[in-house]
């Protein structure tokens, strides 16, 4: 139902199922994957759920030791590659990178369109693999467990993946081309907000590292199905190849999921701090210094694989190197506060919440990147934390910020807010509640992947597994009243956020082509003044007094 | 908090040294974790919307504050580095006069060797105070030997050989696990290292009584019938083995390799893969008829061949010298 004074929505123009799945508008792209990944965020989350409820007591005693294995591996697969690297690309960049350029759509909308039913092929395929019984290797595969020793439908998930790894790459393809040619007139590479770099820095990740990945699922294919010797030494192949290869893109893969998640953070931040970012220039060239050095750091991951021990020093320094940009970023951030005119609604909660986790995160990154650490804390929980502070305590976080922020610009629907913050502040607790007891688990030696467990690691467990229950509803609570508001939240005006980016400047929902008239940009991102917001706070409260 | 006294404690030459610096590293990230915390704290109630705080300037932008807080944790970084570096090269380095023991891994029990002839599945049993150099390989898949009060943990990969060592240093049982999944009960591939004082020691090594593993392949370099073409009588144009363990081998296709654990298992196994120059490429390959512990048994009896016999040879005091 358009507004009398806006022209109609693309959520209003043509409407049926045949619109959405023939559709080449960027914006109901990305409600579609919006509505995928959303869907695999909670199959991810189930067995999650099952994880820790076997972890809740040290005995085997609710899943089979093959139960459990396929729980994790579920988990993992579906949320790296069905939730996490398609989650803010494919739905928030989707949606918003051709209106931050001012755009009218991605570069290549039929391509744009053939990645979302590449990704629900691929989802179609690991369904398929639950529904035949799972897979056991986890999702990293190893071989030579998954090619010649694992009894389960290892086929099925790795063509899931090699497909959903398509649709990978020709978004960042869209992307790329996207940023390079749809930019408004006047929107220098200097004046584009910080996350349509983050999507220009992923994108090229995607588009060269996928392939990687690509190659060697097909290998995993040849050796499992045909017998062709690459990874198995009985066949004459080397299993430190794998991992060698599936790190090469799995390494970067960590950064195609928190460097969007960093782009979401640097809009929230400066909208409601109302000021200008800190060292824009430098968050570039962090971006994509983290984009580069990142492909330089997957031995990290193997200083005890049994490679030389001079690869494992020369990979050690780089990991410490790409640490050095994240940091950067962090303070940033930090410095963005200073002298802003600060307001804690829900997305900001969410993106500070993000800095707060994704710090410790980056700062336990470096036991694991110091090698002497790594060789007792690798394999152990401690890894486990580590990583999910900065894919979900940090990519999660983010996207949950994004989804706010940019709820009413792409639904034209309010959210309640009271019922945001509070979510955003139960996911803050019930997350470290969850996550840092692992933390101590994993210097105590308990290993990761174990379906039962020595007794003293039981009392921390149970700590883990009741946060696991406080997050749980805590993701819980954004589906309900999210999903409310479509129907029966409150109109929003165009740009309720008084945010500066060019996806405010046109109508929300915006129209199928986004602007009536193209955008000319003549300054950098986040115009914001914090002075003017006092005076504008005062005024209002003047009045309402 | 019961138990995890015992789970704490470090146990092995190494372990006060990697506490150390996982302490150092929990203070300084602890500090850092703190200090953003608390300006972001106190930047969030000072500048929130409606106080009295100065806004004036620009404050986007400042070339010194952003290089200080790169350069800064580079160093830092840089000091790290260089601190794990030193202490992973000594847990990497192996030690001239450790005692060797090998460890075969399978889905899912640890199989142990000593030099001695003894067997153990699921236990390792070592005196108190002596470095011990474990020569490990899978039979399946990948897995991995972890002592958590010991703060190593190594990969052992099949078709291969890795290592590792470590000195310990207290007496009393340690929990060993496998750390890299391998498959359905990856999480009952558990077991113990019993560490024990000298004589206590003494008195379980003497209780077992068997052969030495190095007679043990003796035996079975009879039965496989390798002595028929090896041995001093043979009519069979092949190579002579005593003495020849750690020399360097002329190969057929010109290269030398060294004749360590590594060749020898190969030679075994793949004959064909790295011929000795000189030799015609005859032997039989035993793959699929022996397993990893036979191959060891035999690497033990090749090893102690000496050309020139020394009168009293110390089983236990044997080192291969696999290169890392």
């Amino acid at each position: 139902m358009p507004h009398a004074d806006s022209p109609a929505s693309f959520l209003d123009a043509p409407t049926g199922f045949r619109s959405w799945l023939l559709t080449h508008d960027h914006k109901r792209i990305g409600i579609l994957y919006a509505i995928a990944i959303t869907a695999f965020f909670f199959v991810g989350g189930a067995a999650a759920v099952l994880i820790r409820t076997e972890l809740a007591t040290p005995q085997g005693d609710v899943l089979t030791a093959d139960g459990y294995n396929e729980a994790f591996t579920v988990h993992g697969v579906v949320m790296v590659w069905f939730f996490l690297i398609p989650s803010i690309p494919s739905v928030l960049g989707n949606i918003l990178l051709p209106l931050m350029l001012g755009a009218r759509d991605l570069a290549f909308p039929r391509l744009n369109l053939a990645s979302w039913y590449l990704y629900a092929l691929g989802g179609i395929f690991t369904i398929a693999c639950l529904i035949a019984g799972g897979a056991d290797t986890g999702w990293t595969f190893y071989t030579p467990f998954s090619t010649l020793f694992s009894n389960s439908n290892v086929l099925l998930v790795v063509v899931g993946v090699f497909i959903v790894g398509f649709s990978s790459i020709l978004t960042g393809l869209n992307f790329i081309v996207t940023i390079h040619s749809l930019r408004a007139p006047g929107m220098h590479w200097f004046r584009m907000p910080l996350f349509a770099w983050t999507m220009y820095a992923t994108s090229l990740v995607m588009i060269l590292a996928t392939p990687v990945l690509s190659m060697t699922l097909v290998l995993i294919g040849l050796e499992r199905v045909f017998g062709v010797g690459i990874f198995d030494p009985s066949l004459g192949g080397d299993p430190l190849l794998f991992q060698h290869l599936f790190w090469f893109y799995s390494h970067p893969a960590v950064y195609i999921m928190v460097l969007p998640a960093m782009g979401v953070v640097s809009e929230i931040i400066p909208c409601f701090v109302r000021k200008r970012i800190f060292g824009y220039r430098f968050m570039i060239y962090s971006i994509m210094a983290i984009a580069i050095v990142g492909f330089f750091v997957w031995g990290h991951h193997m200083f005890v694989s049994g490679q030389s021990m001079y690869a494992g020093i020369v990979f050690s320094l780089l990991s410490f190197v790409v640490a050095i940009p994240s940091a950067i970023k962090v303070f940033n951030w930090t410095a963005t506060l200073y002298k802003g005119s600060i307001s804690f609604e829900a997305p900001m909660l969410y993106a500070l919440g993000f800095v707060g986790l994704f710090l410790l995160g980056g700062l336990t990154g470096l036991f694991l990147a110091a090698t002497a650490l790594d060789v007792h804390l690798t394999d152990t929980y401690f890894v486990v934390a580590h990583f999910h502070y900065i894919m979900v305590g940090g990519a999660v976080m983010a996207y949950m910020g994004g989804i706010h922020f940019w709820w009413p610009k792409v639904t034209g629907r309010l959210y309640p807010e009271a019922w945001a913050r509070f979510a955003a502040i139960l996911m803050f607790f019930g997350f470290n509640f969850t996550f840092l007891p692992q933390f101590v688990l994993g210097f105590l030696g308990m290993p990761r992947r174990y379906h039962a467990y020595d007794p003293e690691f039981g009392l921390l467990n149970a700590f883990s597994s009741g946060g696991a229950a406080v997050l749980a509803t805590a993701y819980l609570l954004p589906l309900g009243y999210l999903s409310w508001s479509l129907f029966y939240g409150a109109r929003s005006p165009a740009n309720p956020w008084a945010a500066s980016g060019l996806e405010w400047q046109t109508s929300s929902p915006p129209p199928t082509h986004n602007f009536l008239e193209t955008p000319r940009v003549d300054g950098g991102p986040y115009e914001y003044s914090p002075s003017q917001a006092e005076a504008e706070a005062e005024a209002e409260a003047e009045a309402s007094a | 908090m019961i138990g995890f006294d015992r789970l704490m404690t470090g146990a092995s030459n190494i372990a006060d040294d990697v506490d150390a610096m996982f302490f150092a590293m929990v203070a300084l990230c602890g500090f850092v974790l703190l200090a953003v915390t608390v300006t972001l704290v106190l930047f969030s109630v000072r500048y929130r919307r409606g106080s009295q705080a100065d806004r004036s300037g620009d404050h986007s932008r400042h070339l010194g504050v952003e290089l200080t807080w790169t350069l800064v944790p580079a160093v830092l970084f840089i000091g790290i580095f260089a601190w794990s570096i030193g202490l992973f090269a000594k847990i990497q380095t192996m030690p001239k006069e450790a005692t060797s023991i090998y460890v075969v891994a399978k889905q899912w029990m640890w199989k142990v060797q000593h030099a001695d002839g003894r067997r153990e599945v699921n236990q390792l049993h070592i005196p108190v105070g002596k470095p011990v150099r474990l020569t490990m390989t899978s039979q399946d898949v990948i897995h991995s030997f972890f002592v958590p009060a010991f703060r190593i943990k190594q990969d052992v990969l099949p078709n291969r050989y890795t290592q590792m060592w470590f000195k310990p240093e207290k007496t009393g049982e340690f929990r060993l696990y496998c750390a890299e999944f391998c498959g359905t009960d990856h999480a009952l591939m558990r077991g113990r290292v019993v560490v024990m004082e000298p004589a206590a020691y003494a008195l379980w090594a003497d209780a077992a009584g068997t052969d030495s593993l190095a007679q043990q392949g003796e035996a079975l370099f009879r039965q496989l019938g390798c002595s028929g073409c090896h041995g001093p009588a043979a009519t069979v144009h092949a190579p002579d083995l005593a003495g020849l363990y750690g020399k360097p081998v002329p190969l057929s296709d010109g290269s030398t390799v060294t004749a360590d654990a590594r060749y020898l298992r190969d030679s075994i196994l793949l004959p064909s893969k790295q011929v000795a120059a000189g030799y015609p490429d005859i032997m039989p390959t035993f793959q699929n008829q022996i397993d990893e512990e036979d191959v060891i048994a035999l690497t033990a009896y090749i090893q102690s061949l000496d050309p020139n016999p020394n009168p009293d040879p110390d089983p236990r005091q044997e080192i291969v010298d696999a290169p890392r």
